[in-house]
């Protein structure tokens, strides 16, 4: 016996395996690269063309004069966010509470959605762009107003989402509740509720971006007389004015709210359903 | 044990029909006493009425017509239940799941934290109290739903076809495992199955139903006495038992077609 056999054997890796390992690196690396790098050489494609072109600024400003905007107009850019951002924010609150609510007061009363349920629908079918300028002249502000818009969009699919996760429990769980006497508090709590979490979380993430999608709309319809309303009234002042440089800025900041909106819906989704749902679960 | 003639009856089954938007007649006239501490099996062909019986046992259908009379009247914890499939709640650990027959009578986990830990141990799953049921084979998983059915020491124990998805070597020794766990807690169990070989092997009474409608036909003894080994299996009164069982059986197909 030698000592070389007794020294730990390196791990055996076959060929394909060797493969799969260097394939999964590559492809952990790419994720974040990939994007990246379309997205510089976008950005650089855009200033080439602006320049050598030579583009007016009042048809495509280039991105050197899109950054000058933001950091120029911050002032004006940032309050004009945090009002788009409360006006989101609280849209997509109000849609979680009545949402909820409703789909609990449907799966208890079969009455209750009988008799309401066509009525959400036809609330949602309604384009909000048609209701926003009644909306504006029944409520004497303007933010009540705006948010009435992004809740009337944001709130269908938490309560459409939400009644078919709260009657999708398993059958046999239902009958096991009922042999062993749950009360319908109980029912509700511990099986009907975790049976949705699922489905709500999905209509989240939908209600999420239509919040953002309502707020905007509302504004555009409602912010344009001069009621000092968020981002996309700037937007629209901007256009008006052939300010491009701020009307790209804005568009940019929509947009990147929208992205964080959907990374704070799938986080909260992915943290409450990891442990247990097949969504979350790593395949191997 | 006691022989069965002698047992106390737990519950009384008499001239029981059940029929279904008053034209699918489910079970007919259907008497039936089950002895505490029987483990009766509910053998038939599809269509026979088996779950149906269970299912009005349960309280979770009642009867068109007859009635069942519990022995000193039906208290809530007594009863327990394994479905077809394991039924566990996928949102909860294994010791959750177990502790839900307790939690939905109001009664905290750390009341029952032993009775939880002690039904776990009785089916092999201690260490494996915080898993969830997504991390367990599907043997495993109805080792957790025999342990919930257990935990409260129910007087009986109501199992609709739990094997019938597993393979044959887990059922085979969940089989053997099934007797133990009886043995150690003394209840009742009415078995669903359409398995001769498992009602032979189980049970020490075989009730044979026929469908068109739903009846009892036949009552046989498997006098055999526990615990059960695996020789049993390859016993000649295994043999016996199972042809009987097999003819009843058969007679019953015959007289659905």
């Amino acid at each position: 016996m030698t000592i070389a056999e007794n020294a730990p054997a390196p791990a055996i890796v076959d060929q394909e395996e060797a493969t799969r390992a260097r394939r999964a690196r590559i492809n952990r690396i790419a994720k974040w690269t990939l994007p990246s790098l379309v997205m510089v050489l976008s950005i650089l494609a855009w200033h080439l063309y602006v320049t050598i072109n030579e583009i007016p600024h009042y048809i495509l400003p280039g991105p050197v004069l899109v950054a000058q905007s933001i950091v120029n107009d911050w002032e004006l850019l940032w309050p004009a966010m945090l009002t788009t951002t409360r006006l989101t924010v609280f849209a997509l609150i109000l849609a979680i509470l009545g949402g909820v609510a409703l789909a609990v007061a449907f799966t208890q009363s079969k009455w209750a959605e009988m008799s309401f349920f066509p009525y959400a629908v036809i609330l949602q079918v309604t384009p909000v762009i048609a209701i926003a300028p009644l909306l504006q002249i029944y409520m004497d502000s303007a933010f009540a107003a705006a948010l009435a818009c992004a809740w009337i969009v944001a709130f269908f699919p938490i309560l459409s989402n939400t009644t078919i996760g709260l009657k999708s429990a398993d059958h046999n769980l239902e009958d096991l509740f009922t042999i062993y006497g749950a009360t319908r508090w109980q029912r509700l709590r511990l099986l009907a509720a975790p049976s949705a979490l699922p489905f709500f979380l999905g209509g989240l993430k939908i209600a999420g971006g239509l919040a953002l999608i309502g707020a905007v709309v509302a504004e555009f319809v409602i912010g344009r007389s001069g009621t000092g309303l968020g981002l996309a009234s700037t937007l629209l002042e901007a256009s008006y004015r052939f300010n491009f440089g701020r009307l790209y800025a804005a568009l940019i900041l929509i947009s990147a709210m929208g992205v964080v909106i959907f990374a704070i819906t799938s986080l909260i989704s992915h943290l409450m359903l990891r442990k247990w749902h097949e969504s979350a679960l790593k395949r191997e | 044990m006691t022989p069965i003639r002698e047992r106390p009856p737990l519950l009384t089954m008499s001239h029981i029909e059940k029929t279904f938007a008053g034209e699918v007649v489910a079970l007919k006239d259907m008497n039936l006493t089950v002895n505490d501490g029987d483990f009766m099996s509910l053998l038939g062909p599809s269509g026979c009425g088996k779950s149906t019986a269970l299912r009005l046992i349960s309280g979770l259908m009642h009867p068109t017509r007859g009635k069942i009379e519990w022995a000193g009247g039906q208290g809530s914890d007594d009863l327990g239940v394994v479905f077809q499939e394991p039924t566990l709640m996928p949102w909860a650990t294994v010791a959750q799941n177990v502790w839900l027959p307790f939690r939905l009578r109001g009664t905290p986990y750390s009341a029952v934290k032993d009775e939880i830990l002690e039904a776990l141990k009785l089916v092999g799953l201690e260490k494996f109290q915080t898993s969830y049921p997504r991390e367990l084979s599907g043997g495993m998983k109805m080792r957790v739903s025999i342990a919930r059915a257990m935990v409260t020491k129910p007087r009986l124990i109501l199992m609709d076809e739990p094997f019938a998805a597993l393979d044959e070597i887990t059922r085979f020794k969940l089989n053997n495992d099934l007797l133990e766990l009886k043995a150690a807690i003394g209840c009742t169990v009415i078995f669903v199955t359409h398995s001769v070989f498992e009602s032979v092997f189980l049970s020490d009474r075989i009730v044979v139903m026929a469908a068109r409608p739903g009846r009892v036909i036949h009552e046989l003894e498997v006098d055999t006495p526990y615990p059960r080994s695996e020789d049993f299996r390859t016993s000649s009164e295994y043999a016996a038992h199972t042809r009987a069982a097999s003819e009843a059986l058969g007679e019953a197909i015959e007289l659905a077609a």
